[in-house]
């Protein structure tokens, strides 16, 4: 099966590229939003959102997703020690933008113990934070389909985007000082090619297509665990930041936090809000009045002048009182 | 010798026809102007990061990856220059009870009605307020600007900390640049002031009308020698 080069996406990861050249998308054009840039021109076209959905309950923790985004993007995590787990690399780095996180679960309704592995890394949001939070024209895009990238040309290596992100995800490399996360493989997806940790996965646990197709999928996937006694099986896809291009199914979606601390109701933080809002616009707007007011009335207002009957008074009391040298001073 | 409460030791007439008094030696004034030069590079290098409108600064730097590595080190400069400047200064900054009159009667002030208030030490409330203003903001951006320095201290605080240091360093430095505004103002409005951070003298005429006091405290150990 190949992808229809006529679709503006691919609806499946598992089929082979067009064999027909194809225009290569997620240009310029299809940018809807872009960071430090308020005066962005309205995208040429509304491109299918896009969505990747990890179920978890089908995950077998082999980390060929990891491999596969690590060799795609061609990034060499740096080889650690192991400490006695699973999880390696320890947490999602420069070089390693997804991660297989393991947690043990005794579950006290069942007395089951349970291996809950979650597929880390960037979620897409529809809001995103670390957009928000990025003072670099350009540096933090998000296209018409939902994908949030990050445009490293553009990057300055502050660091705002991991202060903005509500998920943890972003990483800013010690060697190049530019930040780094999952793409959901913008290239490859411009191109009609499902990303590479979807590609990869044996068990199919991570799947790629259409959001409204994954979400039909999903359900489906709800129904069959809640079938099999998962009743609080459910999505993940949180309204708290609008949605996400990356979302999960989760066999206790009741309790996301056993996921390796997945946040229950994850949003950009209103002190983000804060900085990024009425501080931004306010404090300039006062430090402009400042300045401006301070012109004005110099150049307007009568000035604070020494008259030279003060000159001639400071002589006066000079003259009064500095003692003569060798007399005893009152 | 009894101790000086409203000058420095340092603090002498250069002249005295015409009078001209010496209020910064050029030890100070070089740290001042140190001071002052990291804050101008603070403040542009900051700004360019505080509202993409001002981004366009980053130039002045070599682009938006000089910017960020240059602002945090310049700030250790500043915090260092200012706290040698602070140990000399703190002392003649400390409230005085004219200074409760001086704020009280600020209309007199800003209208130029100097006759109409008391006699001033080295500084009046105004001067003090940018001194103590500058001081705690310092601190408060050297605090929050290492909380939130990628480069060197990227797990020196939590997420949700480093959250609060970026909205505290942004609201502080909104404060900085207000106060930095009056002190410049205030020395451009008040006529003769500037000659005390250039040439480190002032005249007699302007001592006489803004700090009475301390010109007579300066003019009255003149010629004293200590051994006497």
């Amino acid at each position: 099966m190949t992808m229809d080069p006529n679709l503006d996406s691919p609806r499946t990861a598992v089929s082979n590229p067009p064999i027909q050249p194809m225009k290569a998308n997620l240009g310029v054009g299809d940018v809807v939003r872009a960071s430090a840039m308020p005066d962005l021109p309205k995208p040429e076209r509304q491109l299918t959102p896009v969505a990747k959905l990890i179920d978890v309950s089908k995950c077998i923790g082999c980390k060929a997703c990891q491999s596969a985004c690590a060799e795609w993007n061609d990034t060499v995590p740096e080889i650690e020690h192991n400490v006695g787990m699973f999880e390696n690399p320890h947490d999602l780095t420069p070089d390693m933008f997804t991660l297989m996180r393991f947690s043990e679960f005794d579950n006290p309704q069942t007395g089951e113990f349970e291996w809950l592995i979650r597929k880390d890394g960037c979620m897409h949001c529809e809001d995103p934070g670390c957009l928000k939070a990025c003072p670099a024209p350009g540096a933090i895009v998000q296209y018409s389909n939902g994908i949030v990238d990050f445009i490293h040309e553009n990057c300055i290596g502050c660091g705002y985007c991991v202060t903005g992100c509500p998920f943890n995800v972003p990483r800013v490399s010690k060697t190049d000082h530019k930040s780094y996360k999952c793409t959901l493989c913008s290239d490859r997806v411009a191109v009609g090619q499902g990303p590479a940790c979807a590609k990869a996965c044996p068990t199919q646990a991570i799947v790629f297509g259409a959001k409204e197709d994954m979400i039909e999928h999903a359900n489906m996937r709800v129904a069959d665990l809640k079938s099999r006694g998962y009743e609080n099986a459910g999505i993940y896809d949180p309204e708290g930041v609008g949605g996400t291009h990356v979302f999960y199914v989760l066999h206790h979606a009741d309790q996301p936090e056993l996921y390796s601390g997945l946040p229950a109701n994850p949003q950009i933080s209103p002190v983000v809000r804060g900085w990024k809002g009425v501080t931004k616009t306010i404090g300039l707007a006062v430090i402009g009045a400042a300045a401006v007011g301070s012109v004005l009335h110099g150049l307007f207002a009568r000035a604070n002048r020494v008259s030279a009957e003060e000159e001639r008074e400071a002589e006066h009391l000079v003259e009064t009182t500095v003692p003569v040298k060798g007399e005893e001073a009152s | 010798m009894t101790k000086p409460l409203y000058s420095e030791k340092g603090d002498h007439l250069e002249s005295t026809a015409p009078v001209r008094v010496s209020r910064y030696r050029g030890y100070t004034r070089a740290n001042h102007w140190v001071t002052a030069l990291s804050l101008i590079v603070l403040l542009l290098s900051g700004l360019a990061l505080f509202h993409p409108s001002l981004y366009f600064l980053t130039g002045l730097f070599g682009g938006g990856q000089n910017t960020r590595w240059l602002h945090p080190f310049v700030g250790i400069l500043l915090f260092f220059s200012f706290f040698v400047l602070f140990a000399q200064l703190w002392k003649l900054n400390l409230p005085r009870p004219e200074d409760r009159t001086w704020v009280s009667q600020i209309g007199d002030v800003m209208k130029g009605n100097e006759e109409r208030l008391p006699e001033l030490g080295k500084y009046n409330a105004g001067q003090k307020g940018v001194f103590w203003g500058m001081s705690i903001l310092i601190l408060v951006l050297i605090g929050s600007g290492v909380m939130i320095w990628e480069q060197y201290f990227p797990d020196l605080v939590s997420i949700p900390v480093r959250r609060w240091a970026v909205l505290v360093h942004s609201l502080a430095a909104v404060a900085i640049i207000l106060v930095f505004i009056m002190h410049v103002y205030a020395a451009i409005w008040t006529r003769g002031t500037i000659s005390a951070m250039t040439r480190g003298s002032v005249t007699g005429g302007w001592a006489f009308r803004h700090h009475r006091k301390w010109l007579r405290e300066v003019a009255g150990r003149e010629g004293r020698d200590p051994a006497e």
